[in-house]
Order: C-alpha cells, then structure tokens, then sequence
C-alpha cells in the first residue's frame, strides 16, 4: 500500500495505492485520480512547461509546454532537447514548435502569441 | 467618457471587462501599466490553470491568451504602458504614458490592480545586504520571460506556490536547489505543488524553520536556517548551514492598493484589501474591485469568477440600479482570518452569494458555520482545511436578509 497525493487538480486528494491489489486505487473523489494513482506507481509522467529561445518577439523566451504527458523520468532530457531549440516570431498560441520529443509521440507547443 | 474603467489588465480586469461588455457596456476601457495585457500570468508559464473556468488544464499565458482572444472580437478598449496615478472619487482616472498625462472620466470603475510580493524588508531577517535575494516572483520574471537565471544554488525562504514552482523551474534550468524553508508548521502553498515542485527533484522541506542569518558581502555565499519553537522564535543549537549564491523569499503576497486608499476607500486591515459587498462594490458607489487586489486568492479560476461578478455589478450600475444602505455585515468566527464579501446589501437581487474565507488553522474532519447570536443559519462539513487554501460556500441570499451581523466559524478536529 503505497500513499500519494494525487496532482492532477488543485484538490489534492490523498490516494492510497494498493500495488498487491491491481494498483487498486482509494480515496480519490473522481476517475482521473484513479488513472493518477494507478500510473504514478508504473509509469509516472509529467507535462512538461519550459521556455525556449525567440527571436524577434516581445521577449527573449517562448512559454512552451508538452502537449500531453511524458514519462517523468525523460524530464531532463527533453529539457536538454528544448535548450537547443530556437524560434523565430511570429509564433501562435497552440502552434507545434517540436513534434514527438523524445520519441514519446507528443508534440510540445508554443502557450502564447508572440 | 467611459461607461466603465477597468484599472489593471491581468486576469481579474480581463475577466471584468470581458463580463460588463456581455452585460451590455459598450464603451468600456483597460488602463494596464505593462507593455502588454495578461499580468503575472505572462510568467507564470507552469499549468495547473484553467480546470474550473475552461475544463482544461492551461499554462498561465494560455489562460491569458484565451481572455485576450474573448476580448478581441469586443468594443472594449485597452491603454498599455498607461500608470494611474490616481482616481477620485468622482470617478476620474488621473494617468501618465509615454505620451503625456491624461485624465480619464468614467460613470463606473472595477479596481483590478492585483498583488505584490512581500519584499525581505518586510520580514527583516538579519545579516548583511548583498546581492542574490529576491523576491520569488521578480526570479520568475527574469528567467521565464527574460532568459536570466537568478544564480545556481539556491534556498527559497517561503513555500507559498510561486516559491514551489520556482524550486522545479530552477532545478530544470540546471540549478541545484537546497532546500525549501518554512516558517509555519504546515505549507502555505497547494499540496499538488509540494508533491510535483518539491518531492519529485528531491528537494527537502523544513517546516517550523527560518533563515536567522544572511552572509557575504557583493554576493550572496551563504545563509543560517533553525528550526523555531511555537511561538516562531529560533531555537538556539538547530542552526544549519547551506552555502548558497540565490535566496528567493516567497513569504506572501499583498494586494496592491495605493490608489484605493487614496481614493478614501474603506479597507479591510485583515486582507489588505477594500472592504466589499456581495456584488464586489467597494464603499463608494460604482467602485468595484476584484481579484488578488481585493484577498490574495490561489487558483486564477476564482479570480475569473470574481472578477466576472464586479464586471456585471459595474453594467447594472451604469444602466441605473442603486442598493439602499440597509446591509448586514460578516464576521470573522472562530479560526477564521477573513471573509469576502466583508457586506451584503439586503436588497440584492441575487438569490445566492459566494461567500470566500480562510481558516487560521489546520483542520481535519471539520465544519462551517454560519450564525448570527445564537441561531446557526447554515453548516457545511469539510473532510480538510488548511490555512494555504481558500475555502468557498454558497449561501442562499433570503436567509441572511433578516440578520444584521452573520458570523462565520469554523469547528472540528485541529491538527
Ligand atoms: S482525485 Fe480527482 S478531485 Fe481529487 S485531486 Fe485527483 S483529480 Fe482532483
């Protein structure tokens, strides 16, 4: 039985985590803390939010974010990747500034105009 | 001359712009002293933002983007790079910009300035004054939208959010943060960010700790952390030390409200903030505030909501409607630190009211209650409350007209 508490919105139910049991999953106060639960124990992931260099924006930096969560243990990794990486404006909210990170099949986007 | 004046561009005047032009206000303006409209979300560039408001979950620019993108399609106006320098009573707006000063007269104002940091002078620790102390915030500011790293070792002093992201964001940039150092006994910041900022890069957090020392002369090269005892005092013989160039202080935020008190506006001291009625009127009529100006809130969210709610206030009005003085008043119960509204007038037409507060202490199984002398009006169970998360009831408007003076308490199993 493992405790955690789940991240997945600002609530932050505690969860208890039974890996003996299927990774059955209480405490939670809706489905996506299950799907939390169960996969914090497995397979953790994280989005990742960063910044990447721009030129010719209103800032020197881009907000940028994984459009989905990678595995936590490629965090630093895709940080090194994003570090290389540079854009050039105009830039849209939404837009793909690198598709599959990492090989993890999801895309990490620009977060604002610039 | 402006039906509405909206003091402030990020998310609370946003969102109070946005619901006065859908409640029928057309000529509308912002007044935002930045270059650009968004406010701290333009930094605060983690997610987390949106679940309630959107059902997904944004990054803070994203969020922004979203009310600039509502705004776009609208008639409502908006001077960056503008600084009020004061508002009057009788609604002018006095304001300088590159161009030149410039008085702007509106029938209704919503007061939407937001907060500020609590700086290391406000907290006084010893030591001496070099440089590599910042305020988490300003730390947030240079590396998120400047590029600039504020150094490589660091301790945060504070573990109010902007302090927790601050730790997971300087640890992906390369710095190695040391510790996360907390004067209370439990966090002042979300436990989902304790779990994803702190436990995830192994950062430890001292509770009942405090920065009793500052060292180094240009630079920033070390500090003195002890434990303190429960009246918050250092226990002399637990002093650690850590050698460090960064110490970033996320010790609160204050609502910003200068130009509130100049106006004559009553203020809550307990909040920092005006003393607001139901629909968000400050005591002068056609006076709204909103947002992190009014209570330092935690989730963007309810900053919208509120927001939203000054912004519909503001329209009815500009179209006419005056609430007769007649109010009853909320009081601060037991464990409770304030509430917002701080008003209500008896005469709204509202059926229910949102009513914010925060607890003073750590609860486990517990309950709200609402009374006035002996008679309780409503109760509400919690399986939790933490002083780091502001709690939120609904209250039906035709209980409490017959009352004068409502208390809110809470009670329960303290931790
Ligand atoms: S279980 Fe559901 S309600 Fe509870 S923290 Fe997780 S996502 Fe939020």
């Amino acid at each position: 039985m493992t405790e955690l508490t789940c991240i997945v919105c600002p609530v932050g139910c505690r969860l208890k985590v039974d890996e003996e049991n299927g990774y059955a999953v209480k405490g939670n106060t809706c489905k996506r803390g299950e799907v939390y639960g169960k996969n914090e124990l497995q397979n953790p992931t994280r989005v990742l939010t960063t910044t990447v260099a721009i030129e010719g924006g209103t800032h020197g930096r881009c907000p940028v974010r994984t459009n989905g969560a990678i595995p936590k243990s490629k965090i630093f990794e895709a940080m090194d990747v994003l570090k290389k990486l540079r854009l050039t404006a105009p830039v849209r909210c939404g837009e793909v500034v690198l598709k599959n990170i990492l090989g993890t099949g999801i895309d990490v986007i620009a977060t604002r105009d610039m | 001359m402006y039906e509405l004046a909206v003091i402030g561009g990020g998310p609370a005047g946003l969102a109070a712009a946005f619901s006065a032009y859908q409640n029928g206000l057309k000529k509308i303006v912002i007044v935002e002293r930045d270059r650009e409209l968004g406010g701290i979300l333009n930094q605060c560039i983690h997610n987390g933002f949106g679940l309630h408001r959107f059902k997904e979950e944004l990054s803070g620019p994203e969020y922004a983007h979203r009310y600039i993108e509502m705004l776009n399609d609208t008639s409502v106006e908006v001077k960056l790079d503008t600084m009020v320098i004061e508002i009057t009573p009788d609604k002018k707006i006095y304001t300088t910009n590159p161009s030149g000063y410039e008085m702007i007269e509106a029938e209704s104002i919503v007061l939407a300035m937001g907060c500020r940091e609590r700086t290391r002078g406000a907290i006084s620790i010893p030591g001496t004054r070099p440089s590599g102390v910042f305020t988490a915030g300003a730390a947030q500011r240079y590396l998120n939208m400047e590029g600039l790293m504020a150094g490589s070792r660091v301790v945060i002093l504070g573990s109010g959010d902007i302090g927790l992201i601050m730790a997971r964001r300087m640890t992906l940039e390369g710095a190695k943060v040391l510790a996360c150092v907390e004067l209370m006994p439990y966090s002042g910041g979300l436990n989902r960010n304790i779990v994803q900022c702190l436990h995830d890069y192994n950062i430890p957090l001292y509770l009942s700790h405090t920065v009793t020392e500052i060292r180094g002369t240009k630079r920033l090269e070390g500090i003195t952390v002890a434990k303190v005892d429960e009246n918050r005092r250092p226990i002399p013989g637990t002093e650690m030390n850590f050698e460090c160039d960064t110490l970033l202080l996320s010790v609160g935020l204050i609502p910003e409200n200068e130009l509130t008190r100049a106006a004559g506006i009553d203020m809550d001291a307990r909040t920092n903030g005006s003393r607001v009625y139901e629909n968000m009127e400050t005591s002068i009529g056609g006076v709204f505030a909103c947002g992190n100006a009014v209570h330092v809130h935690d989730l963007v969210d309810y900053v919208s909501d509120e927001s939203a709610r000054a912004g519909a206030a503001a329209a009815e009005y500009v179209k006419g409607v005056r609430h007769k003085s007649d109010c009853a008043l909320f009081e601060n119960g037991y464990a409770v630190t304030y509430t917002v509204p701080q008003k209500l007038h008896k005469d709204t037409k509202a059926e229910k009211i949102d009513l914010f507060f925060r607890v003073n202490k750590v609860f486990g199984k517990s309950r709200i209650i609402v009374s006035s002398g002996d008679k309780e009006i409503a109760g509400f169970k919690r399986q939790f409350m933490v002083p780091g998360e502001m709690q939120h009831i609904i209250l039906p408007v035709d209980k409490l007209r017959e009352f004068d003076s409502i208390k809110i308490s809470a009670e329960g199993e303290e931790k």
